[in-house]
């Protein structure tokens, strides 16, 4: 390969092809960070190797996309940091727009927590064995996933209940 | 009759019935386990006390639901979303320099850090060269925003604890940044100073005044107020050992900025991936090991002072030349050029109309450190003139996180000033 990995994350990605070759898509890099996309029904065992054994223990955000195309539509990248080398990777996975599910990572790090509601909340990608799956922003009576592309910018009317004028009298 | 073994029965919301449901649902499935209870309390001192959203204790709109037993609080769950704008749907539409005054407003006590965040995502995405001047200059901005949103974050936290007056001198200082910030981009508030290829104006001599005469009298009040604080029995009792945040938690929970940086975490984006030309300057990260309100207090207070260093050595340190890319492609030209050429006209147009084109199909992620800690846009490119994804990365929705597992067990009194420790921003957290 004529990538330019740092010591840490060429370790990482080495360690990832000798034990998950086949669930390995493609490296590379852009804009000065790496970026792994990886099968989505590997993700959990791959992340746990990265923090286990290549000390990727933080995790630093978690980013929904939507490709808008018609297969593997949505798109979840993790932001994970090795602390002790300070590389940043990305592990990238795609999922369809059918059945937009993958695995909850807060049993490896618990800020999944929020990060992983607002994937759901903004697109709609369900986590399983998430320990708290509603919605961060918009009220869980809202019926869409604003960040969507079909979502049009200035909302739906009438989808978000405002409160009515007058005062409660109980 | 336990009063807690149904909270929902109990409750009856007139407006998103569903959601305020579920917060209580949530609120009784926290830790998995329910406790049964016992049905002889005659006081009652089992409760549900919801604190917020408009309260100006919560800090902005911020709802916490606290299952209280007593003055202790057994379980916190916080509700954000009261102020969600959409900026990144809002980012979506526009382009990237219109996106500039939304970041203003994101982190509103420090817009400059946000400005700065957006611009260097850009320009490392589009590949866009900024003249040395136009980062020094950008640098005394960050630096400045970052004493300023600290001085709010110590006014604040301090009147939490129950001084009112301290309030007022930290906001003597900020209207002095204020007003440097009038001189340096035309605004006191919401600067927008920073644009995409470099900074909007030069500092004029007036506005480098300014800044000299701030950092040679800032590092005065600061001595006087650690005077005051450091050995104060009041303040110290109502912080040390209060919202302790363990350094094995730190990390786990996804903290950021001061609260990870009082947890024994030097993590600091100016050090890990140096940005602008903060690998030219001398400063020190400032870290405690106790995880506590106090230990975020000095790391604060000691933030600021290393931002005093890094502004002078900035001023030191700056050259002269341009502020701004020379390439018409890439920035908007000099309003002089707007005015008396047709090219520069065109360009104007050009850049307001289409604006910056990154490749198709780049991606780039940049964090800064903003003061309440790791501020990072990620950017996708579909090689139109807005983004495709814009991702906002923000520091205080991580710490809120933080903040919902950290005020198990604690007083309800020190609520209110472990809020103030944690220093979130909703305009920030709910994007």
């Amino acid at each position: 390969m004529s990538l330019e990995l740092t010591e840490s994350v060429q370790k990482l990605v080495d360690g990832l092809t000798e034990s998950y070759s086949e669930k390995l898509i493609e490296v590379y890099n852009a804009s000065g960070h790496t970026y792994i996309r990886v099968e989505a029904d590997a993700l959990l065992d791959i992340v746990k190797f990265a923090k286990e054994e290549y000390h990727f223990i933080f995790l630093s955000d978690i980013i929904g996309v939507d490709r808008y195309t018609s297969e593997e539509r949505f798109e979840v990248l993790y932001n994970i940091l090795n602390l002790r080398t300070q590389d940043r990777i990305f592990l990238k996975v795609r999922v369809p727009e059918e059945e937009p599910v993958l695995e909850s990572l807060f049993s490896v790090y618990r800020s999944a927590n929020w990060l992983e509601r607002e994937v759901y909340d903004m697109f709609g990608i369900r986590f399983n064995n998430h320990p708290d799956p509603r919605r961060v922003y918009m009220p869980d009576d809202f019926q869409y996933f604003p960040l969507r592309k079909e979502f049009p910018l200035l909302g739906i009317p009438g989808s978000i209940e405002l409160p009515n004028t007058t005062p409660d009298t109980e | 009759m336990s009063i807690l073994k149904d909270i929902n029965s109990k409750v009856n919301p007139q407006f998103f019935e569903e959601h305020q449901r579920k917060i209580y649902q949530s609120l009784e499935d926290k830790h998995t386990t329910i406790e049964e209870i016992d049905s002889d309390d005659p006081l009652n001192s089992k409760m549900i006390l919801n604190m917020g959203p408009q309260h100006p204790a919560t800090h902005g709109v911020l709802r916490l639901v606290l299952q209280l037993k007593g003055e202790q609080i057994e379980k916190t769950k916080l509700d954000v979303g009261y102020l969600h704008r959409g900026v990144e749907k809002i980012a979506e539409n526009k382009t990237y320099q219109e996106f500039m005054p939304y970041t203003d407003r994101m982190d509103y006590l420090s817009p400059y850090s946000n400005n700065v965040a957006l611009c260097t995502a850009v320009e490392k995405l589009a590949q866009v060269e900024v003249p040395e001047r136009a980062q020094y200059i950008r640098m005394i901005g960050c630096e400045l925003a970052r004493i300023s949103s600290h001085l709010l974050w110590l006014g604040t936290m301090v009147m939490d604890a129950g001084a009112i007056s301290f309030f007022i001198w930290t906001f003597k200082e900020r209207e002095k940044i204020y007003d440097i910030f009038d001189q340096v981009a035309g605004h006191r508030f919401t600067v927008s100073h920073s644009r995409i290829g470099g900074v909007a104006n030069d500092l004029t001599d007036s506005a480098t005044g300014l800044i000299k005469e701030f950092i040679n009298s800032f590092p005065n009040e600061l001595a006087d107020w650690h005077k005051l604080l450091d050995r104060n029995r009041l303040f110290i009792d109502r912080n040390e050992n209060v919202g302790v945040l363990p350094t094995d938690q730190a990390l786990d929970l996804g903290a950021t900025g001061p609260v990870l940086r009082a947890a024994g975490y030097a993590v600091d984006q100016r050090i890990i991936s140096p940005y602008l030309k903060y690998d030219q300057v001398d400063f020190e990260v400032p870290t405690r090991m106790e995880g506590d309100n106090l230990a975020r207090y000095f790391v604060r207070m000691e933030e600021m002072q290393e931002s005093i260093k890094i502004i002078r050595q900035c001023l030191e340190k700056m050259p002269k030349g341009p502020v701004r890319t020379n390439n018409a492609k890439q920035a908007y030209p000099s309003k002089d050029e707007v005015y008396y050429s047709m090219e520069g006209m065109i360009h104007d147009f050009m850049m307001t109309d289409t604006g910056i084109c990154p490749p198709a199909g780049a991606e780039c992620y940049h964090a800064v450190e903003s003061p309440k800690g790791e501020l990072g846009y990620y950017i996708q490119s579909d090689g139109t003139g807005h983004p495709w994804r814009l991702k906002i990365n923000a520091p205080s929705f991580r710490n809120l996180q933080v903040l919902e597992n950290i005020l198990d067990g604690e007083m309800v009194a020190d609520t209110v000033v472990i809020i103030g420790g944690i220093d979130p921003v909703m305009g920030e957290a709910d994007k």
